[in-house]
Order: structure tokens, then sequence, then C-alpha cells
């Protein structure tokens, strides 16, 4: 009976092991700067170019950090979610529109609708390295002492934005 | 082949003086051959080779630090070997840093912060990534101790066979026949 029983159930492990393995999805790299403060950044405004925004104009307050580019396919799909959003008010959206072009950039929000508190750009991809950004779009939510508490990688769903995003946000708002 | 082509007048040129005219005239030919081959040559060629990068020192250890980082783009790829965009910036950024002296550590450090230990093909050992070192250890030891006691158990059970004397005599006789059949 041993005989049987040792190799069924050392195989029924693996499958469950194989199982858990088919469900995860390798696209989802948590990110080391969970609980770490944002980085710094200066970067100019997509509307304004003379002026700019630094990461420290936001402390005190809750807000997400919205990676963003008009060659990005998925972005369309969360857009209208985050001008929803932003529309409510509950907490300030700020775009990072990363290695676009201006004019395309300007025309895509024209276009799609423009959810954002401010939009700087990241033309380089150079913040974006610092962010840890590997892909867009990718959102982060920053609380009121600059330190990141979630990052969304890839768009921010209903689900997400649901059951992760807002409980959280409001947790942080206080 | 350009070599071996090369080669031919200059071997004419010593042998001119006894080989006379047909030399001379052959000689002539070839020359002209090469003429031809030379202006076909695309102008292209005579440009100098654009550098590969600015510094190939540089580039050297940028390609030998990045074979070992992961690009998290095409998860399956190294960051030496990826085309992805994502991968051009961090090489960029990689190639920046060593130029401002950093070291390689250094440079590990900055990307680890930013994309986690994902980035490695090497994890480093800690805590979280014990089993992953050791495990497969763990089942080679595991593997090694059940052949063993397999082995022993499987020796008890062999037992030498006590054969009759008529088995004895029937298989000498199988034995003999085999033998004969033989010859």
């Amino acid at each position: 009976m041993m005989r049987f029983l040792l190799p069924l159930v050392a195989f029924i492990v693996l499958v469950a092991f194989l199982l858990i393995g088919l469900g995860l999805n390798p696209r989802q790299v948590p990110s080391p700067l969970i609980g770490k403060p944002a980085p710094e950044f200066q970067l100019e405004q997509l509307h304004e170019s003379e002026k700019t925004l630094t990461s420290k104009d936001n402390l005190g307050k809750v807000w997400l950090l919205n990676v963003w580019a008009s060659w990005c396919v998925s972005c369309r799909e969360e857009h209208p979610l985050l001008v929803e959003l932003a529309k409510s008010g509950i907490v300030p959206v700020y775009g990072l529109n990363y290695k676009d072009e201006r004019d395309l950039a300007l025309q895509w929000l024209r276009q799609f609708g423009d959810p954002y508190t401010v939009s700087i750009r990241d033309p380089e991809g150079r913040t974006g390295i610092d962010y840890g950004v590997y892909g867009v779009p990718e959102t982060y939510v920053i609380d009121k002492n600059g330190v990141i508490r979630y990052k969304q990688i890839g768009p921010v769903t209903v689900e997400a934005l649901e059951t992760k995003i807002l409980p959280l946000v409001r947790e942080l708002q206080g | 082949m350009s070599l071996m082509f090369l080669s031919g007048p200059l071997d004419l040129g010593c042998r001119q003086t006894r080989a006379g005219r047909r030399g001379e005239l052959l000689k002539a030919s070839r020359i002209f051959l090469l003429l031809v081959l030379v202006l076909a040559l695309p102008s292209s060629w005579a440009k100098e080779a654009a550098p590969v990068a600015e510094d190939p020192e540089i580039e050297r250890r940028m390609i030998h630090l990045s074979e070992d980082l992961r690009c998290l783009v095409c998860q399956n790829e190294s960051l030496a070997g990826s085309r992805a965009d994502f991968a051009n910036d961090l090489r960029r950024e990689i190639r920046e840093q060593m130029r401002a002296n950093k070291s390689d550590k250094e440079i590990i450090d900055f990307l680890v912060a930013r994309y986690g230990d994902f980035v490695l093909y090497r994890p480093p050992v800690k805590s979280t990534t014990l089993f992953l070192w050791f495990g497969p250890f763990i089942f080679l030891a595991i593997g090694a101790v059940l052949l063993v006691v397999y082995l022993k158990r499987r020796r008890r059970q062999i037992e030498d066979p006590v054969l009759s004397e008529h088995q004895r005599e029937q298989a000498e006789a199988l034995l003999k026949e085999g033998k004969g059949n033989n010859a």
C-alpha cells in the first residue's frame, strides 16, 4: 500500500505547487519601495513647461502618482476610471508622463480627458527608474509624509480601486 | 580572400626577372583586376568604423555586469541581451554611473533599491532565499538516504540459491548441450 501511497502523495503535493505557480502573475514584481520615502524629483510640468513640480510640493496630503504615456495602450483602459476618480475629488491624481512627447501627450489628454491635478514630464525615463517603473501604467499611493504605501502595476481596475486603493487612501487620510 | 589575391602580384614581382614578358603581362592584368576590385568596393567601406561606445572599457564592464541582471520587461532576458526600450534606459543608467566612478556593487545596490532582488539573476543568500539555495541539497540528501536504505533492504532479500544434486546435473547437461550446438 505504502508503495503507491507515497508517490501519489508526492505527486499531489507537486501538482498543488504547480497550480499555485500557474495562478501567480510573474509581472507582479513586489516593489522594494513600499514603505520607503518617495524618490525626490523636480520635473517640468506638461501644460506649463516653465513651471516645475517637486516631490516635496505634495507633503501633507495623500496623493496618487499615475505613470502614463500616450503610446501606452493599457493607459486608455484605465483612463476613464482615473477621470471618474478625479471628478469625485476623493484623492488628487498626479500624472507622470513617461518617455513621451509633449505634443502627443497634450493631444492625448484633450482626447481622453485630463484627470490630473498636475502633469509632469519625464521624457527620458529617469524619474521612472528612481520609482522602479518598468512598464506603463503604474500607480503609486503616497501618504502625507511622502512615503510610498502602495504600487499598482498595470492598469487601475475597479476591483483594485475598491478593494485596495480607496480603502488605503481613506485610512491614510485619517 | 583579399589576402590571397594580394599575394599574387607581390609574388610575381619577385619572379619577374626570370619569367620575362609573359610575367609582365600577367602582372599588368592582375594589377588591373586589383584596381577594378578596389574601385568596386562600396564607398561606405572607406569610412571609419563607428565606435561601439564612447568608452570600450566601460562598455565591456557594463555588459559584464548586465549579463547577471534581469530585464523586467522580458523577464527571461538579461539586461545585456534585451532589446526592450526599458533595458536600453537601464544600460544607459549603468554606463553613466560607471563613468561617475561608481563600483559594480554600488550600481547593483542602486538597481536593487528600485527594482528589488528580482532584478538579480543570482538571488542573494538571506532568510527568504535559504530554501532556494539549499533546498536542492536537502532533496539530494533525502534521495541519498532513501537510496542507501533501499539498497540495504534489497541486499537482505537476495539469497544464494541452493541447488539440489538433480538440478546441478540438469544444469550441466544443458550447458554441455549448448556447447555441442555451438561447435
